[in-house]
């Protein structure tokens, strides 16, 4: 940071020592900005290390994997929710989405008889039009983001709903017309959930490389601060020469080939069309990018906080699974964790937090 | 313009509202540093200061929005605990700010706006009987001479021109009989005639005995308005005068150096030759076709009141809309931008009129704000260097003398004037054919005009064009090498600034508006142009 000296100008220089103090704070400012910012990740150090001493399996290299493995499509969805806030708006078709992609990639290769790769490429395909359908909705019809995604929610649930006659896709399930399915899951399919690259399993490595590579669009090129500059005042974005329907409208596409990506993921590990893969999705991703916000007191949506949100809850779940205690006191743990993110995100921090859902129509 | 009244009235003179040692701090940033100020009864108190001195810290703690002040404020002799706004106003203290939009409540009609305070503040009825909203309305307005139909107060309070929605706020604020009233840059969005009318209704309430606390960066207003000058800098009074007013004194005071009031530009440069013509393009659908030429060289000044197009002219030229007729050339050939990256690209840049909405993005750091249109040139293959970035902030900072921490401060945090240094400051930094600059001088102290006014005369020494317009006649003096007077969408007079007297431009200016439909009294609902 580039010092500029004191009393340049016409209006009256700041003084030195006021400026300094301004900077550093009284204690118990510097404090509060302490813990806004580092509280996030010494809950989730606090929680490993806990669930570590408590837990003996908790602290083994394949239960650290395995919570990886779990929570990355989750994540992948929440990064996908990310993207959309960036560019100020909100995508609550995630879910939906992910579950489509369940059901095509199922159809495809099990009715079609196509092996896995086609599949892939068809399920991002569809993701990339899921996003498209969004941004139309959002940009060109202005409809306003959470209305408009969610009619694109029960459009592609009945869609999908429609597409394989209400039920679950399975390898070799028996037609309505009495004969067999011609296709199944194909190996290359089910390696995105089995298989491994070294000792890291596939969704792990897709959901690391996702989140740098995000990261790296965000904070470090010019793409990124045009998403961040259109959802933090879109008027002086577009006066600024940035097309902002042209970056709406991306940010919608990439919301929506991750959340495909999330639901091949899914397909994978549970190995047929679940009808019902992906229900719980959108408030799981929805979520963790909302901590993601507040984690390191960034207060704004980023890859990095999004990664460590959907890490932390995963550590949750795990932990709270190994202890013995019941599923529903999962939804309260999330429940306090979310709540605690937006304390600090919209209530103790002193940075104006720039994300407010919704806040794109216009 | 008239010089003030005399306090002739018996009981004026008495000390309404006391601050002593008043303070005030955003977190240990010491914005108010023991202010003394009396304000009396029958007494239009001017508060000057340059941007960043305290002056909208000041009203809002008189007028309880900023409860946690220091030392005291006493209203009739008590000292009082200002908490809250509708605290100060059970006190007597009425604010009207200078955000007339964040006054207006859209849906409700023009009468509910006028008595506000009564759906807010519970009340006696729960069930609102509309007429007597419309009788409270009509009477409300009465005290401004203001007798508007029911058919106007039975509008949605939308669809009111700003001028006539500032009335409304005003008002709101003295139905409630304060003791004193703070004005925050009344006049900002009105017309010269609509301020004239307002200063009149402001005199007719002084001289019932209201304390009138009046904010402006308009000296003229204040000659012709104030009984007292108080001037405030770094948080704390510099000085307090009354009349005969001494400006070079007071400018002293305001800006901590010597700065002449009025500031007749020494040499009119002539432009060579030509950068951009407009042709045939009429600015509303209604209006007659504008024809308008560029020329480098010079700074060309645009004088129009609201309405009288200068926002769609600078809207055209910037690639924002796209002419109804006739065409744009640019370097001799034709010009049609279609969105704002097409002008940029061509050389021509926009400085927007409302700087809040349209160039702050809340939160940015004063290098990224500088930077956000040069993100191709900043980058390499996608990826942004900082040093580019960082090193075209510190030019802008020094290049307009910003005054500024370093360039990594948030630009929430700098005054409006730097803020508008900064947004001039990024554009002049891509060296452009033409830049065009919609009230550049708004909510600007003189201090950081004349910089700004500076560096768009060295723009057109260096061979590129500058537009700016404005409806003040003296800025449009001050920067102006070319003047152009817009009337209704037509250009009624174009010369030079040492070729036209200025009586002429204020005719010219002023001529027409009794027959234009922007300051007609009787119906304050427009027809298209101007929304709150």
């Amino acid at each position: 940071m580039s010092r500029i000296p004191p009393g340049t100008g016409i209006t009256a220089p700041p003084r030195i020592e006021a400026a300094l103090d301004r900077v550093r704070g009284t204690v118990g400012e510097r404090v509060a900005a302490g813990v806004v910012r580092w509280g996030f990740v010494a809950v989730t150090v606090l929680l490993i290390g806990f669930f570590a001493l408590t837990e003996p399996n908790f602290r083994t290299v394949d239960n650290v994997f395995g919570m990886l493995k779990f929570i990355a499509p989750t994540a992948i969805a929440g990064l996908g929710v990310m993207i959309a806030m960036t560019v100020g708006g909100i995508d609550l078709s995630v879910g939906a989405s992910a579950g489509f992609a369940v059901s095509i990639a199922a159809w495809t290769m099990v009715i079609g008889n196509q092996v896995g790769t086609v599949a892939i490429g068809v399920v991002l395909a569809c993701g990339a039009l899921i996003g498209a359908l969004n941004a139309f909705l959002v940009v060109i019809a202005r409809i306003p983001d959470l209305l408009a995604t969610l009619t694109t929610m029960f459009v592609i649930v009945g869609l999908k709903l429609l597409i394989v006659d209400g039920k679950s896709i399975s390898s070799q399930m028996t037609l309505s017309d009495g004969s067999t399915a011609p296709g199944r899951f194909t190996a290359d399919f089910l390696w995105l959930d089995r298989g491994s690259i070294g000792p890291v399993p596939v969704p792990v490595a897709i959901f690391v490389v996702i989140t740098a590579l995000l990261w790296f669009l965000l904070e470090r090129t010019r793409w990124g601060r045009a998403l961040y500059a259109v959802g933090a005042n879109a008027e002086a974005a577009r006066l600024a020469g940035i097309r902002i329907q042209l970056y709406r409208t991306l940010a919608y596409m990439g919301c929506g080939i991750l959340a495909s990506i999330a639901g091949l993921l899914l397909a994978a590990r549970i190995g047929q069309g679940d009808v019902s893969a992906g229900n719980s999705l959108l408030l799981d991703a929805m979520a963790v990018s909302l901590v993601g916000v507040s984690v390191l007191g960034i207060g704004r949506p980023n890859a990095w906080g999004t990664a460590l949100g959907a890490v932390l809850v995963a550590v949750m779940v795990t932990g709270f699974t190994m202890a013995g205690l019941p599923y529903y006191a999962q939804d309260f743990g999330k429940g306090i964790v979310l709540l605690v993110a937006l304390l600090f995100s919209f209530t103790f921090s002193r940075k104006r937090t720039v994300v407010v859902a919704g806040s794109m129509a216009n | 313009m008239t010089s003030s009244d005399e306090n002739a009235a018996e009981g004026h003179g008495r000390p309404v509202v006391s601050l002593s040692g008043v303070s005030f701090s955003y977190g240990s940033n010491a914005v108010l540093q023991g202010v003394d100020l009396g304000l009396s009864a029958g007494s239009i108190t001017a508060l000057l200061g340059a941007n960043g001195a305290g002056k909208s810290t000041l009203i809002k703690a008189l007028s309880g929005a900023n409860p946690g002040y220091t030392g005291s404020i006493s209203v009739d002799g008590a000292v009082a605990n200002l908490t809250s706004p509708s605290v100060a106003r059970r006190l007597g203290i009425s604010a009207v700010h200078q955000k007339v939009a964040d006054g207006i409540v859209p849906g409700l009609t023009v009468a509910e706006n006028v008595v506000l305070d009564d759906l807010a503040g519970g009340g006696t009825a729960v069930l609102r009987n509309r007429r007597r909203d419309l009788a409270e309305a009509r009477a409300a307005l009465a005290l401004l001479g203001l007798d508007w139909s029911q058919r106007v107060l039975s509008r949605d309070a939308r669809d009111l021109r700003i001028s006539d929605a500032q009335l409304v706020t005003l008002a709101r604020a003295l139905r409630s009989r304060p003791k004193l009233l703070i004005l925050d840059e009344p006049t900002s969005a009105l017309t010269s005639a609509e301020a004239d009318r307002l200063f009149a209704v402001l005199r007719t309430l002084r001289s019932d005995g209201l304390a009138i606390v009046y904010v402006s960066h308009r000296f003229g207003e204040i000659e012709a308005l104030a009984d007292e000058v108080v001037v405030l800098r770094d948080g704390a009074v510099q000085s307090a005068t009354s009349r005969p007013f001494a400006w070079n004194e007071i400018l002293h005071d305001m800006l901590g150096r010597a700065t002449e009031l009025s500031q007749q530009r020494s040499h009119t440069d002539r432009g060579t030759s030509v950068v951009a013509t407009v042709d045939d393009v009429p600015l509303f659908v209604d209006s007659r076709p504008l024809s308008l030429t560029i020329r480098s060289g010079e700074v060309l000044g645009v004088l129009g009141l609201i309405g009288a197009g200068k926002t769609e002219l600078a809207e055209l030229l910037s690639g924002l809309a796209s002419p109804r007729a006739g065409r744009l050339t640019l370097g001799g050939s034709p010009y049609a931008p279609k969105r704002p990256g097409d002008a940029i690209r061509a050389g021509v840049v926009l400085v927007p009129e409302d700087r809040q909405r349209q160039t702050v993005l809340p939160g940015w750091s004063l290098e990224h704000v500088v930077g956000l249109p040069f993100l191709r040139e900043s980058s390499l293959w996608g990826r942004l260097r900082r040093t580019r970035e960082t090193s075209r902030a510190v030019g802008v900072i020094a290049d307009l003398g910003v005054v500024a921490e370093s360039t990594e401060t948030p630009i929430d945090d700098l005054s409006g004037g730097n803020q508008q240094k900064v947004v001039v400051g990024r554009w002049l930094s891509a060296g452009p054919r033409l830049a065009v600059l919609d009230e550049p001088f708004r909510g600007v102290d003189i201090g950081a005009r004349r910089g700004i006014g500076e560096r768009l005369t060295a723009l057109a020494r260096a061979g590129g064009a500058a537009v700016v317009l404005s409806s003040d006649v003296d800025e449009i003096l001050e920067v102006s090498d070319r003047i152009v007077v817009l009337v209704a969408g037509s250009v009624v007079l174009d010369g030079y600034a040492d070729d036209l007297p200025r009586t002429s431009i204020i005719e010219a200016f002023l001529g027409e508006t009794d027959a234009t439909p922007a300051v007609d009294r009787t119906d304050p609902i427009p027809a298209e142009r101007t929304p709150v």
